[in-house]
């Protein structure tokens, strides 16, 4: 098979898995294999791609023509490669997760899980692989209708409200402005294909593009830039593993990865770079990743949280794009990847804790890593990358994008990292932490005392206080343990090997 | 030689079974009575559709009188376009009927009802091809006066109402249209539209001219339910049997869209109406109320056949719209929407059917749990909602695409700002629905509820999957409109 072949074969593997899964609803064992099968055979597509792409290549698939001069078509470039690569590759991961934690928590309309499951992921290679506007809008669309269902899928009155958020903001900003930008950028350049630095240049005044930038950066949704943010606190009513993979990577991701799809290659940065419109957005970034942060600070639930500190950490990489440098863009590109690691152990930790402990509060935690010390350790790494220390993969993302604040002048910027980065430990840290070295509420103080603080409590179970330390660890299914380790130890080889992905960003910026 | 005679027998076969179908009484012989003749006609719409593309349009005169004398059919690409779509609704619908129909009207007027619908359909048809101004007005009443009935026929008393009160208007309508046919007459001594429109520029008097215009546009602007014109048509959509819903939203107010394009495009001419009269300054405004006040009415209703309706309403909104920028790309998306809509608005209100079949009632509180008890029925509602709301790869994007490019290069942005928030509107009554059929579970106590049968889930899904395939593949929906809009402009502009 060729480039082209094995692309279009990624896109739609996907849907095969949507289309079985519902036909399986009374073989769950057998449902559940074809959605780790599709999996691995899609991530293994991708990445069969990867030496295509780092060679120069750029397979391209041309589906049909919709309205004269817009197709529905596919081309597969570095970034687009690298989203796909994170989406494909953890929806695996996601899927033993969801089998541990859909099974131990008995949830109902499992093969509706899994069927929208698919198809959202269908989406999230839609949104990468896209050749043109036209095509990334109505994976964009896919991506959101698809996850509607998983958002309300408790069906409670909390859930529902929940989703109407949801889906309420998502097709508010889409339609109402992504839309009007897609169709002002085709009235004005006559394309809507994705170019290799930009196809706007020449052909509006600096008044249209501030606005079309306005509507690109607003009216992606997804992207969570402040005020459009509601929608993924209140997306934390799903079951967690579409927390986990949904909205804290392939959708979220997806919006980002949009902006920086559009920054670079419908408007390309050389135009956003000598027309200055790059700096309300620079603004609008910092201000959501500080505020965003600020509010996680006083979030107990812990999903919603987590939620929060997505929205800044999006802040980051749109912050990225704003930049218009190299180090800008690969910072950016390269935060796809290691926030994604990152946030997606530390929502298979919530959803551990919740599943093996039923908590769901920052306040229930404390002594938490005595009986779950698997799970609080890899929260404990998730959260060294989400905040950007060694040894984690996030330590490279910011280390590029402060790089790009450096080489562009704005160190009030570099401040606005730095000032994150201490309040991502703020919120963070306390909760391994105390998960180790402080009692459960309501425990004994007799109990209490005899577990001293210090190092040893790290490893938790190697340091039991009495000799039955095996009775008192209670840890979540072993598939989502296992999940939740795989990404966990992933974020930490990211921190030594961050060379491939470097080499896959450069051509991006020209390099 | 047949292939000559195709623009007479195409109304000609449906209105010839009608009274056949009265004779026999048997329902299942009128049912397939009307069905091989509404089929038929399919197959003619489609053939001279074909042959309109390849050859240009097609002339018939009448009995063989020649024009401008006599009457002609005249079959362009417009209305082509009218025909096929209209006979396709109406064949595809008809083949839904017989089950819906032996749940909602009674034994002893099932016939009655086969007679009526062939000759709606027939009254639709010849509305679209016709080339006189007079034989359009008595189409038009004959389309009227059976769906006046038909609307009647549905089993709740309110329908009598609903009925007469749609009679009532639709008559003022008529004798608009025709007080405006008579002026037109009076000035150019013509009834062939092309005729009057050769004729009318050596008009003499420009205040009749302007007289009769307004007539038309009134009396039209009734027909088509363009706010605030539109208060027959809510209750009549209620009450009707569902498939009178069904073919009425489908297809009534859209041929007299159709009838205002022909008429002010074709016999008028886009610089009289939108050059001398600014007709736009009217409809643009008019057009959005309808989009907005029709859809926020349609989040607040407890029945889907209202909503529906309402919809409707804010769907002709829509095309009034892109007809009042008059450029190519806005009257592409008027037109192409005119079928798109009636492909999505048909399948809506046939999956409504269904529910109503199997629930017995149209209320969205029995609807409660109905996302597992009929999924596919179901699944076609939501397909359609999303064509309602403009969703990408649905039909209703492709319209709502050509409406707002439109929009931005006759009256860049604030104007497609409003087209696009609207759509958030059919979102919320869309999404209504789709909480309460997925989300909230089947009431207690309820009769268990089996899916509805094949014979109408199949029509439902034909005319919903068209409605898909024309989100994606538009040669033959904004293909063919494309070509009707530069023809009607006529290079004006």
């Amino acid at each position: 098979m060729n480039g082209s072949e094995r692309l279009a074969l990624a896109a739609l593997l996907p849907l095969v898995a949507a289309v079985v899964t519902p036909l399986l609803g009374r073989r769950p064992n057998l449902r559940e294999a074809v959605s780790v099968l599709v999996g691995v055979a899609t991530f293994g597509l991708i990445v069969s791609l990867v030496p295509v792409v780092l060679a120069g290549g750029r397979p391209e698939v041309t589906w049909l023509t919709v309205i004269p001069g817009i197709a529905l078509g596919f081309r597969l470039e570095p970034l687009g490669l690298l989203f796909a690569l994170v989406a494909s590759g953890l929806w695996v991961v996601t899927t033993f997760y969801s089998i541990g934690y859909m099974r131990a928590n008995h949830e109902e309309h499992q093969s509706r899980y899994y069927a929208c499951f698919a198809v959202s992921i269908l989406g999230a290679l839609g949104v990468a692989f896209s050749s043109n506007l036209f095509t990334l809008f109505l994976f964009y669309e896919v991506l959101t209708l698809s996850t509607y269902p998983l958002v309300a899928h408790h069906g409670t009155e909390e859930a529902r409200r929940g989703a109407r958020t949801y889906l309420g903001i998502l097709l508010t900003t889409s339609i109402g402005m992504l839309l009007l930008a897609v169709v002002m950028t085709w009235n004005l350049a006559g394309t809507l294909d994705f170019r290799e630095g930009g196809i706007l240049a020449g052909h509006a005044d600096t008044r249209t593009l501030v606005v079309l930038l306005a509507l690109f950066a607003f009216g992606t949704g997804k992207a969570a830039l402040m005020p459009f943010h509601r929608w993924l606190p209140a997306a934390m009513v799903a079951p967690t593993p579409v927390s986990a993979l949904l909205h804290a990577v392939a959708v979220v991701k997806a919006g980002v990865f949009t902006v920086l799809k559009i920054s670079v290659y419908i408007f390309g940065l050389d135009l956003l770079h000598e027309t200055g419109i790059n700096v309300w957005l620079l603004a609008v970034a910092g201000i959501t990743i500080l505020l965003a942060s600020l509010v996680a600070l006083q979030q107990d639930n812990l999903k919603k949280r987590l939620a929060y500190s997505t929205v800044s950490q999006l802040g980051y990489i749109v912050l990225g794009a704003a930049l218009a440098n190299p180090w800008g863009v690969i910072g950016g590109g390269m935060h796809i990847l290691m926030h994604a690691f990152g946030k997606i152990t530390l929502f298979f930790a919530a959803g551990a804790y919740y599943t093996a402990a039923h908590k769901t509060r920052v306040s229930e935690l404390p002594g938490i890593g005595r009986t779950m010390p698997v799970t609080t350790a890899a929260f404990l790494l998730g959260a060294l990358s989400v905040i950007g220390v060694p040894p984690a993969g996030g330590t490279w993302s910011k280390w590029y994008l402060a790089l790009g604040t450096v080489d562009a002048g704005q160190y009030v910027y570099l401040a606005v990292l730095m000032i994150s980065s201490l309040l991502n430990i703020a919120y963070l840290m306390p909760i391994p932490i105390r998960g180790f070295f402080r009692p459960a509420p309501g425990t004994v103080e007799t109990e209490a005392a005899e577990v001293p603080g210090g190092p040893a409590g790290l490893a938790g179970a190697v340091d039991p206080p009495t000799g039955s330390w095996r009775s008192r660890i209670h840890e979540a299914p072993a598939a989502c343990l296992v999940a939740l380790s795989v990404t966990a130890v992933g974020s930490v080889v990211l921190f030594f090997f961050p060379g491939p992905v470097v080499r896959l960003l450069s051509p991006l910026v020209g390099r | 030689m047949i292939l000559h005679h195709l623009p007479v027998l195409e109304i000609v076969i449906p209105l010839l079974t009608a009274p056949v179908v009265v004779i026999f009484r048997r329902t299942r012989i009128a049912w397939g009575l009307a069905m091989l003749a509404l089929w038929a006609s399919f197959a003619i719409a489609g053939r001279l559709l074909f042959e309109v593309l390849a050859n240009g349009p097609v002339s018939y005169d009448m009995g063989n009188w020649a024009s401008p004398y006599g009457i002609v059919y005249r079959v362009d690409a417009l209305s082509a376009f009218m025909a096929v779509f209209v006979s396709t609704i109406g064949a595809v619908v008809l083949t839904f009927a017989p089950r819906s129909v032996t749940d909602e009207i009674p034994e002893d007027r099932r016939y009655l009802f086969y007679a009526l619908y062939l000759l709606s359909v027939t009254g639709a048809l010849g509305i679209s091809i016709t080339g006189d101004l007079f034989n359009l007005f008595v189409f038009l009443e004959i389309s009227a006066l059976s769906s006046y009935s038909l609307v009647a026929l549905g089993r709740d008393r309110r329908a009598l109402t609903a009925s007469f009160r749609y009679l009532v208007m639709g008559t003022a309508g008529a004798t608009f249209i025709l007080i405006g046919i008579g002026l037109l007459y009076m000035m150019t001594g013509s009834l062939n539209m092309l005729d009057v429109a050769r004729l009318l520029p050596e008009a003499t008097a420009p205040r009749t001219l302007f007289v009769a215009f307004a007539f038309l546009t009134v009396g039209v602007a009734l027909k088509m339910a363009l706010f605030p014109l539109h208060l027959w048509l809510p209750n009549a959509y209620t009450y009707a049997p569902s498939v009178v819903s069904a073919f009425l939203a489908a297809t009534a107010t859209k041929v007299a869209i159709y009838v205002f394009l022909r008429l002010t495009f074709t016999v008028f001419g886009p610089a009289f109406a939108f050059g001398t009269v600014h007709v736009q300054a009217l409809l643009l405004p008019l057009s959005l109320l309808a989009i907005y006040t029709a859809s926020t009415v349609a989040i607040f209703q407890t029945d889907m056949k209202r909503m529906l309706a309402y919809s409707s309403l804010a769907q002709i909104g829509y095309m009034v719209l892109g007809i009042s920028f008059a450029t190519v790309t806005g009257l592409t998306g008027g037109i192409v929407h005119l079928m798109n809509h009636a492909l999505i608005k048909g399948g809506l209100f046939l999956a409504t059917g269904c529910l109503v079949l199997r629930l017995g009632s149209s209320e969205m509180d029995a609807l409660r749990g109905a996302g597992r008890r009929m999924p596919w029925t179901m699944m076609a509602w939501v397909v359609g909602g999303l064509g309602l709301i403009g969703v990408p790869a649905t039909a209703g994007f492709v319209s709502k695409w050509y409406l707002v490019l439109g929009a931005v290069e006759r009256h860049g942005w604030p104007v497609a700002v409003l087209v696009l928030l609207s759509s958030l509107l059919a979102l919320a009554y869309v999404w209504r629905v789709v909480e309460i059929a997925y989300f909230q579970p089947v009431p207690e106590g309820a009769p268990p509820v089996r899916e509805a049968p094949l014979s109408m889930l199949i029509p439902t899904w034909i005319l919903i999957g068209t409605s898909l395939v024309l989100g994606v593949w538009t040669q033959l929906s904004a293909g063919v409109a494309h070509r009707a809009a530069v023809m009607l402009l006529g290079g004006w502009r």
